[in-house]
């Protein structure tokens, strides 16, 4: 595995401190450009707005090498401006699965602009005791850039989040999934001979798998790895029993997928990925198979299907302002792969 | 940027929980000393700044009464390195999921920390898709559970720790504008004095722990016994989510709160005062306690005659309160015009207008 330590994490603090909003990542998306570039072979813009990488490895004797895309979306959930009320208030929609009970009190930014924002609510004081315990429905909510501030309508808004290091952990609004973005461009940048490498860089994931879906088409892969975030709920419940339901733990390392709800993975891909695991040494978990997704779901049932399979970094809190990850299970996701890449040969995925 | 700004930017940075003001306090020393004769302590930590008036001895005095403290959280249990957090004052709990947080760790460290929502599968079936009651969110400082074992305790505090945020049109946004902006207020009085000649004693007051039982204003006025006493606080600013009769526009003027927690005629001499120095204002009236300082000054001792200048304040008791710096500094030339006007035998003009 290449060194891992401040190059990346400063990579990564980079890309979560950006906002890049489904249909408007043009921010992330000129950071992967800027990286990629001198790496790639070719490199393209697609309609829809995701990068397209290719690296060509060398074989021996022109041997036959596998052509594998890399995935991981450049989008995260935020906020669209839809109506302007006058003296800087303005109504909003989510875009992507947001939690209401996760804006009301929050800063935001209208990225493109730089302007500050906040989401605000009604005092305590003037609430009765019914209304304290009930959340603010979308519509009920407002941002608010001050009696001078200026928005258009269709602006997107996220959250106010700096990324910051703490202890084993990094803290962000957009883990989900920048960190995918960040290991992509890793492994490009120290992708194997004897393999091609097609990097996908996604958008608007988080509203239906959409880049993931032309971008499968447009490469048309022997095989694919989508590399996202996936939720941690590894905390306690609330009468001390046992957690069953944690999909997966932090500190346990890479999460390797056998099934969520839109793809029953490649099993000689996720059993290929804990032999490699194991042989190297490297810790590993497998996410509790269950609901949710990646962008795997549009990848495998894209053209006549592409073996495919998923590998998160865990975190806590997705799609809220603040989101939780070790620093160890993202060094130990770029092993795994950087490791499995190595070691991926044709015979792989001959028949099944 | 107005002065002023930055010292507000820099009073709402830190922290100053209800009963543990000391870390915001030593910001207001140090910025009152070369504003004031002598800042003081009081026996429960409320800062006293004291400005010498030029008249004769003995010198009535005013105290303008700003609190100092923030509402906040507290750790009430350590399970698995996560903490649980009880209220300290009136903590809104719709507004905790998702809230940037900072851990002022027994240890002496200050832990970064967001307050998390658990999900719907590990919560009783009765909680889940709605409000979560306090009792079921989490403080997760992102470090392993040991280390959180050795450096937290059951009982240390939790503050916002979201950053200050200038919105368009010269307002300030974040935590604990509710009352550091009045703490802004009583300094832009206190520079406003430095080149006017008062008569009077001044007591400039920062107040510990209004927000749980008013204890600072309760003592400091019996204390310092002044002639009459002013609060200044925030009151609720129209905006999205309150727009009742209750709300006054924010940036467009102080108001000068009436009811029987005031005395009329300091009612009648500040708005008076106001129209003379156009400075806008508004009429904010209170039924019965104005849950500020003013209640507590106004009972102490022998009673004091009170009166409360108010600013609109957006979205109080959340972590991102909004105020006016307009309204700021017009509350505090207010109050330094007032007390560059208080004459001698004034006490002895206050006249029930019955």
């Amino acid at each position: 595995m290449p060194p891992f330590g401040n190059p990346q994490l400063k990579l990564l603090e980079k890309l979560c401190n950006v906002i890049s909003i489904s249909g408007d990542e043009g921010e992330v998306r000129k950071i992967v450009l800027e990286e990629i570039k001198p790496y790639a072979d070719e490199v393209r813009v697609d309609a829809l707005g995701n990068v397209l990488a290719t690296r060509q490895g060398r074989t021996r004797n022109g041997a036959k090498r596998t052509r594998v895309m890399l995935d991981a979306h450049m989008d995260e959930v935020g906020l669209m401006i839809v109506a302007d009320e006058g003296e800087g208030i303005y109504r909003f929609e989510t875009v992507g699965g947001i939690d209401v009970r996760h804006l009301i009190g929050k800063p935001i930014y209208i990225w493109k602009t730089r302007t500050p924002g906040v989401i605000g609510g009604k005092p305590i004081h003037l609430m009765d005791a019914g209304e304290r315990k009930h959340k603010v429905p979308v519509d009920g909510l407002r941002i608010d850039l001050g009696p001078a501030g200026k928005a258009k309508v269709g602006d997107c808004a996220g959250f106010a989040t700096k990324f910051r290091r703490v202890g084993p952990s990094i803290m962000s609004k957009s883990i989900d999934d920048r960190i995918g973005v960040a290991t992509v461009i890793d492994l490009l940048k120290h992708a194997p001979s004897n393999v091609d490498i097609c990097a996908a860089f996604t958008v608007q994931e988080e509203i239906g798998l959409r880049g993931a879906q032309v971008a499968a088409q447009y490469f048309n892969p022997d095989m694919a790895i989508a590399i996202d975030a996936t939720p941690a709920h590894d905390l306690p419940v609330h009468d001390g029993g046992e957690n069953m339901t944690y999909n997966t733990k932090l500190g346990l390392g890479p999460a390797i997928y056998i099934a969520d709800g839109s793809t029953l993975h490649d099993p000689r891909l996720f059993r290929f990925l804990q032999e490699t695991a194991e042989a190297d040494g490297i810790p590993y978990q497998l996410r509790q198979p269950g609901g949710g997704g990646t962008d795997s779901g549009a990848i495998q049932s894209a053209l006549a299907g592409i073996p495919t399979v998923s590998v998160s970094v865990p975190h806590r809190y997705t799609h809220s302002p603040v989101s939780i990850s070790r620093v160890d299970d993202w060094k130990n996701t770029l092993a795994l792969l950087h490791a499995a890449l190595k070691r991926i040969k044709p015979a792989l995925i001959a028949g099944r | 940027m107005p002065d002023i700004l930055s010292f507000l930017k820099s009073i709402i940075s830190v922290s100053g929980i209800s009963g543990h003001e000391a870390p915001v306090a030593s910001l207001i020393k140090d910025k009152w000393r070369p504003l004031v004769n002598e800042v003081t302590t009081s026996r429960v930590g409320s800062l006293h700044g004291f400005k010498k008036g030029s008249g004769k001895s003995p010198r009535p005095s005013v105290m303008i009464a700003t609190h100092m403290d923030a509402i906040g959280m507290r750790v009430s249990k350590i399970v698995d390195g996560f903490l649980h957090i009880t209220r300290v004052g009136g903590i809104d709990v719709r507004v905790l999921p998702g809230a940037q947080v900072t851990v002022h760790a027994d240890s002496g460290d200050e832990l970064p920390g967001v307050i998390a929502m658990p999900s719907a599968k590990l919560l009783p079936e009765s909680e889940g898709s709605d409000v979560l009651g306090i009792e079921y969110l989490l403080v997760d400082t992102g470090l392993l559970p040991r280390e959180v074992e050795k450096k937290v305790r059951v009982g240390d505090l939790v503050s916002f720790a979201n950053e200050p945020m200038e919105l368009a049109g010269d307002v300030i946004s974040g935590h604990t504008l509710d009352n550091r902006a009045s703490v802004a207020a009583l300094t832009v009085c206190l520079e406003e004095l430095q080149d006017k000649q008062h008569v009077w004693d001044v007591w400039a007051v920062a107040t510990v722990q209004e927000e749980t039982s008013y204890l600072g204003a309760y003592t400091s006025a019996f204390a310092l016994r002044p002639q009459i006493a002013i609060a200044v606080d925030g009151t609720f600013a129209k905006g999205p989510g309150a727009g009742g009769w209750q709300t006054y526009p924010m940036g467009k003027g102080v108001g000068v709160c009436m009811g029987p927690n005031m005395h009329p005629f300091l009612h009648t001499q500040l708005t008076e005062l106001a129209d003379k120095l156009e400075i806008p204002w508004f009429l904010d009236v209170t039924t019965s306690h104005s849950g500020t300082d003013a209640y507590p000054m106004q009972v102490s001792a022998e009673g004091i005659p009170t009166a409360l200048v108010e600013f609109p304040l957006r979205y109080m008791h959340t972590p991102v309160e909004s105020v006016s710096i307009k309204d700021i500094q017009r509350a505090g030339r207010l109050l330094a015009a007032f007390i560059a006007g208080l004459e001698a035998d004034f006490v002895d003009r206050i006249r029930w207008d019955d």
